[in-house]
């Protein structure tokens, strides 16, 4: 199986104000693996730099300087290279409202994806594989759902389709970019528990970008906490939200919600 | 839903569906009706602003297309001068006895066919330099910008009357290549700025993720979302280049030996027409050009209220009739209601 690696990756972005320019340095010198079979949570708040490093692994920015290794390979710039990458490595996006086109029907959301990185596939057999993706998200009846257009599903819904189009290459790595923030609170277990069982089942290697940190620490194996653009620190899952070392780690960890600290300060 | 889920049916047409779904004793009626709903696409509400536009559209090309071919020689001289609409001549006669209504059906066909060529050469120049380049981005999209720009200040006026000077018999085609190229412009700019915020759209970036060539994230992920704005840009370009070019006409500055709205009034003016009373000669073709581009311009009105819902007109009696429409199920057919989305 594929790792992915991202060795010493900085990434800057150059912010014209008239005639100044200024540096912004997004991703600060940050490595770290992922592993299949491995869930790895990346938390920090809001700008520190975590869909910076989503944009960075999914090729849709380029690195300043550091190397993302895929199998302990550098990735080549052609076309062939960056499609046997993406056969590798696919992404849920944040917001599924946006992510659906509105003018396509979900079949072609996950056609596409499967006839590109399958060639020799006929029609038939891509669409037998689009409805199979369905059932795996759990969207039946798969023939209604297919035809539907994504204005027509729920934010639940159109989330497990952006899973299934992810899934539809058959990546050995999934980077989930905040796949839950933008969906109801009741729905969010359930789209994050079919994400646990489809990388349990596929053993797929997981980045889950997230600042919540009860989630994190549920479903992951891993946490990296960013700040800032660097990682401020990682370790398992547990050690590091039961016994925060890093200054930030502890700020966070006390502003999440404590039910028992808040029975005592009641008490 | 077992029709969905046994027989993989062939494409059937929307009516046939509605039919299957109103016959009494199918068991499947309900999800019958709602895909039929789903196939027929966004549907296009029919606005009386868009029922009128269309009709005059239609009536005129109609008119541009046929009416050539019924009619006499619009050159012909007779020695009935300036006579009134009358059995004979439906339109009247000009100056030198020619027939109005012959010479208005070619003048339609002239007027169209600028209209129509321009429209297609300036969609075409400005989808690709603000399409294009907003989708390229750095370098090229620099550079397409700053071409726009500086066409975008090249003056049409001046730059057909030194090709006037120089050209001693300008062809239909040169006169129309020279609108398109003075008039592009605006548009690009207009279709680089939306690119732009499509281009950043989270499924633009999905479909690259997927591995979609760019080609095609250009042409069938970003393309149709522009379909409006560019149908909406290429009236305009239409109606700017009928405009324009009956006022070249009418200056002297058109086409050789070409007839057109812009040349009868041409003609009209050099004959004196107004101050002799014959309004058959000059009313006409100034209708034509008046009710064409009113035409054309509430097309246009209605694509924008297709792409922006809040200019709809909302006057008191148009809200009116929504609360009367809320219980109906009337309403549920025309427009896309969100409960019937989320079930």
């Amino acid at each position: 199986m594929t790792t992915l690696e991202m060795q010493d990756v900085v990434k800057e972005y150059h912010l014209r104000d008239g005639w100044r320019g200024e540096r912004l340095r997004a991703v600060d010198h940050v490595s770290f693996t992922l592993e299949p079979g491995r869930t790895t949570a990346l938390v920090g708040q809001s700008g520190s730099g975590k869909s910076t490093i989503a944009k960075l692994l999914m090729r849709l920015e380029s690195p300043t300087s550091g190397r993302i290794l895929l199998g302990g390979r550098p990735v080549g710039r052609s076309r062939s290279a960056q499609r046997a990458y993406r056969s590798q490595v696919q992404m849920v996006f944040q917001d599924p409202f946006g992510s659906l086109n509105p003018h396509h029907t979900i079949e072609h959301h996950l056609a596409r994806p499967v006839a590109l990185h399958h060639p020799r596939m006929s029609a038939a057999q891509v669409r037998s594989r689009v409805l199979e993706l369905l059932t795996r998200v759990r969207l039946d009846p798969t023939e209604e759902f297919a035809a539907r257009r994504p204005h027509e599903l729920s934010g639940g819904q159109r989330q497990r389709v952006a899973i299934a189009r992810a899934l539809a290459p058959e990546p050995g790595i999934l980077v989930a970019d905040e796949p839950v923030s933008m969906l109801d609170v009741s729905i969010r277990l359930g789209v994050l528990n079919l994400l646990g069982r489809l990388q349990r089942e596929e053993n797929l290697g997981v980045l889950y970008i997230t600042h919540d940190l009860a989630t994190a620490r549920h479903f992951s194996d891993d946490i990296m906490v960013m700040y800032r653009g660097s990682i401020v620190e990682r370790g398992p899952a547990d050690d590091v939200l039961l016994h925060p070392r890093h200054e930030y780690t502890q700020t966070l960890r006390a502003a999440s919600p404590d039910p028992e600290r808040r029975l005592a300060e009641l008490a | 839903m077992s029709i969905s889920t046994q027989e993989p049916q062939p494409p059937r047409t929307s009516r046939a569906r509605e039919v299957d779904g109103a016959t009494p004793g199918t068991p499947d009626a309900a999800p019958a009706r709602s895909t039929a709903r789903r196939r027929r696409g966004p549907s296009v509400p029919l606005t009386p602003k868009l029922v009128v536009g269309l009709a005059i559209v239609a009536v005129t090309v109609l008119f541009a297309v046929v009416g050539p071919f019924f009619v006499a020689d619009p050159s012909r001289v007779d020695d009935i001068g300036l006579t009134p609409p009358s059995a004979e001549h439906l339109l009247g006669t000009t100056q030198t006895g020619q027939d109005v209504f012959a010479q208005l059906a070619y003048a339609s066909r002239g007027s169209l066919i600028i209209g129509l060529v321009v429209g297609v050469i300036a969609l075409v120049l400005s989808g690709f330099f603000g399409v294009v380049g907003a989708y390229a981005g750095g370098f090229v999209d620099e550079s397409f910008s700053l071409f726009s720009n500086v066409m975008l200040v090249i003056p049409g006026l001046p730059l057909v009357i030194i090709i006037s000077s120089y050209v001693p018999n300008k062809s239909v085609w040169l006169v129309a290549v020279v609108l398109a190229v003075t008039s592009w412009a605006g548009s690009a700019r207009v279709l680089r700025g939306y690119t732009l915020s499509v281009r950043s759209r989270d499924y633009v970036l999905a479909a690259r993720v997927a591995g979609e060539p760019p080609s095609r994230v250009l042409l069938v992920e970003i393309l149709p979302n522009l379909v409006p704005l560019l149908a909406s840009q290429a009236m305009f370009a239409v109606i700017f280049a009928i405009l324009g070019e009956a006022g070249l006409s009418f200056l002297g500055l058109g086409a050789t030996g070409s007839f057109t709205w812009g040349t009868m009034l041409y003609y009209a003016q050099n004959g004196l027409a107004l101050r002799l009373g014959a309004w058959w000669w000059f009313v006409p073709p100034g209708l034509m050009i008046a009710l064409f581009g009113a035409a054309l311009a509430l097309i246009n009105f209605s694509i924008d209220e297709i792409i922006n819902p809040r200019l709809r007109s909302q006057t008191r009696r148009a809200r009116k009739r929504w609360h009367l429409d809320r219980p109906a199920p009337v309403a549920a057919g025309t427009t896309d209601t969100p409960t019937e989305a989320t079930a």
